[in-house]
């Protein structure tokens, strides 16, 4: 390693990351070695850093971590339950390394392409270097720095010029070791005209503490369309930080259904930029937390070109001392003429601990658009509440039920019925409603 | 239908009641009788939601003064879910939303639970699918309305059809249907109209929540009743019903304020 890292916690995840063998790819050594550099410039965020202002990492940054060589063994029936029976594909990757026993690639429609990153950069690498560690920007974020170091695996999706994968592609992430850190990367280019549908689902275990820090990006080609579901349901002793960097061309359809369940500390960061006229997004995000945990969610919504539109639900349901934060950015460049974004940000208060942060930031720039936000933060609506007593459910029944539905409306317009169905019960358990 | 050896269902005496500090019922006084069917008219702000919302035990109203008993019983120490379950049904003018939970879940879960409380069985899923599909007939209501959220993106008609079936499932003994007939087309009114009809029996009551006489020719009132300023001012029969459409409200009022400054 050349540099020295600025900070003594980066430089430990760093360890060894420099030895990795090179890769016969030029492109892919420089983009490693720019990200080594810059983790090694950049500093663990805190809360005096404007985009980590409620998150505090300390807890992260007291406990180390390494990663894992070899993947454990683990057996289907360990993680069955985990698996999508609507699926098309299944990459599994245990502790961040490729499970190739337990995932299933076979029989793809004509034109889709899912394999492991490091198969494809073997085989035909060229066709990746327009897209890989392009669109996840890493001068701010030493997160992505540091996946973008360690970049060697990770799950790929390619969809030739107006291919159609209708059932989804899933990629599950298996977390079992106490103190491992993982560095999972995926990344889905959708060419022109086509549609596909990805499952990232991120599982544990164990009940340990462990780090995932992962980086996906998505590049949707003119008038092609990607629905993307990202379940996170780490152990919540764990610490889970992801970044998703989604670039649209003309005409692209970007949705995206993120779910948060798990982690003690997470933080998950989309940022969705309108390369192309006339894109069409929506994002619907549910974060249901207790206890000790900290959900922050930080989006962006780039408006860079004219005639874009995009939708914004997201919830929040917070019970116990957890505390969750939302930061939605929606950037309406100069000449983004006739954009319509809207924003609505949704919290759900269940404890007088619970605490939500929630700030929608708006930023335009160009003067015939329609941009509408909103937020609340409180507790059930007496209305609605009076309704269902009404009928006969007692106050805890009635309360439960609002609660249970409140986070069911973003899961419902998940287009996974098994992932919906699977959410649906533990969204039950949690507010103890049986339907 | 008028016995007057009928049981009484609901009896309300005085009843003085405000919200958020104004008082809205200034001494109401109303009883209801096994088989009858009231309707309680008015002009807007006369408080008749106010009186409806009231019964059914809307946490935003407080009694002040007065009793009211259901079959004998002070409503006024029972929670809004006890009224329910004793028997009490409130439909609603604006019917709340629930994205996210199904219709079919919900109705179930209601139905459920007051069985429960009068002692009754419980049907299991698909059990209470059968019955609730009978009901819905009665109701001209498509079986898509179980899987649909709870009046998620139902039209006024769709509404007011979906508290119907709740009045049948929950069979109450005291039915209080706030503005059923606001929103709706006149094939709608019929239809609603019709199922209220058919759940009238000897041992219930509705009492009508209404601005318009037109829902009173689909279900024909045995007493009509002209609320102003949070008091009954006039009572009478259907014919009282005709004539406010032709005559308006006014005169009723003007009317009982005569008799208020010669008293």
């Amino acid at each position: 390693m050349s540099a020295v890292a600025t900070h003594p916690y980066i430089a430990a995840l760093l360890a060894g990351s420099g030895d990795l063998p090179k890769s016969p790819l030029a492109w892919l050594n420089e983009r490693r070695g720019a990200a080594l550099e810059r983790a090694n410039a950049l500093s663990v965020p805190t809360t005096r850093d404007e985009e980590w202002r409620f998150t505090d990492i300390t807890p992260l940054t007291r406990l180390r971590f390494q990663p894992v060589a070899e993947s454990p063994q683990l057996a289907a029936a360990d993680i069955e339950h985990h698996y999508v029976p609507e699926a098309a594909a299944r990459l599994v990757f245990v502790d961040g390394v490729y499970a190739p026993a337990l995932s299933e690639v076979s029989a793809l429609p004509a034109g889709v392409h899912v394999s492991t990153l490091s198969v494809a950069l073997e085989s035909d690498g060229t066709r990746l270097a327009p897209h890989l560690a392009r669109h996840a920007g890493l001068e701010q974020n030493v997160f992505t720095a540091l996946n973008t170091a360690h970049l060697r695996e990770g799950a790929l999706l390619v969809l030739e010029k107006n291919a159609q994968l209708a059932a989804p592609a899933h990629v599950l992430h298996v977390a079992t070791r106490k103190d491992a850190v993982a560095y999972p990367r995926c990344l889905v280019v959708a060419n022109a005209g086509s549609e596909c549908a990805l499952i990232e689902d991120y599982v544990a275990l164990t009940a340990d503490a462990y780090f995932c820090n992962a980086v996906t990006e998505i590049a949707v080609g003119p008038n092609a369309a990607v629905r993307h579901v990202r379940l996170q349901r780490e152990s919540t002793a764990a610490f889970h930080i992801g970044t998703c960097a989604v670039n649209l061309a003309k005409d692209a359809r970007y949705f995206s259904h993120a779910v948060t369940f798990g982690a003690r500390i997470s933080r998950h960061d989309l940022n969705i930029t309108q390369d192309g006229e006339g894109a069409q997004v929506k994002i619907d995000g549910l974060v249901l937390i207790s206890g000790r945990q900290l959900a922050d969610t930080h989006t962006t919504m780039d408006h860079a070109q004219p005639h874009g539109r995009c939708e914004q639900l997201h919830k929040c349901i917070v019970d116990g001392g957890a505390h969750a934060v939302f930061n939605g950015k929606v950037l309406v460049r100069e000449g983004a003429q006739l954009t319509d974004s809207s924003q609505q940000s949704r919290n759900l208060l269940l404890s007088s601990k619970a605490r939500v942060d929630t700030k929608p930031q708006l930023e335009i720039f160009a003067d015939d658009v329609k941009c509408a936000h909103g937020a609340t933060v409180g507790q059930l609506d007496a209305d609605h509440l009076f309704y269902l007593k009404s009928r006969g459910l007692s106050d805890t029944s009635a309360r439960n039920l609002l609660t249970y539905a409140f986070g069911a409306e973003v899961i419902a317009r998940i287009p996974v019925r098994s992932v919906a169905n699977r959410l649906e019960r533990t969204v039950m358990a949690q507010t103890q409603v049986n339907l | 239908m008028i016995n007057s050896g009928a049981k009484i269902l609901l009896e309300v005496r005085d009843v003085t009641a405000s919200v958020a500090g104004v008082e809205i019922l200034k001494g109401i006084n109303l009883t209801v009788r096994a088989g009858e069917v009231h309707a309680i008219m008015g002009p807007n702000g006369s408080g008749k939601s106010t009186f409806a919302k009231l019964l059914a035990g809307h946490p935003a109203y407080d009694l002040k003064r007065g009793q009211v008993q259901l079959e004998g019983r002070d409503i006024f120490t029972l929670s809004a879910e006890e009224r329910s379950r004793a028997g009490l049904f409130l439909g609603f003018q604006y019917p709340v939303e629930i994205p996210g939970v199904s219709n079919g879940a919900f109705l179930r879960l209601a139905y459920n639970t007051v069985q429960g409380a009068r002692g009754r069985d419980e049907l299991d899923p698909l059990e209470f699918d059968d019955y609730v599909r009978e009901k819905m007939k009665l109701l001209d209501m498509s079986p898509e309305f179980l899987d649909r959220s709870v009046n998620d993106g139902f039209s006024g008609g769709e509404k007011k059809r979906n508290e119907i079936l709740q009045m049948a499932l929950l069979e109450p003994k005291l039915a209080i249907l706030d503005e059923t007939d606001s929103g709706l087309d006149i094939d709608a009114l019929r239809v609603v109209a019709g199922g209220v009809n058919q759940l009238l029996t000897k041992d219930n009551a509705v009492v009508l929540v209404t601005h318009y006489q037109r829902l009173l020719n689909y279900i024909v009132p045995d007493y009509v009743h002209v609320m102003d300023g949070g008091r009954i001012i006039k009572t009478g029969d259907r014919l009282l019903a005709l004539e406010l459409e032709s005559r308006g409200y006014e005169w009723v009022v003007d009317e009982s304020q005569k008799k208020a400054v010669t008293a």
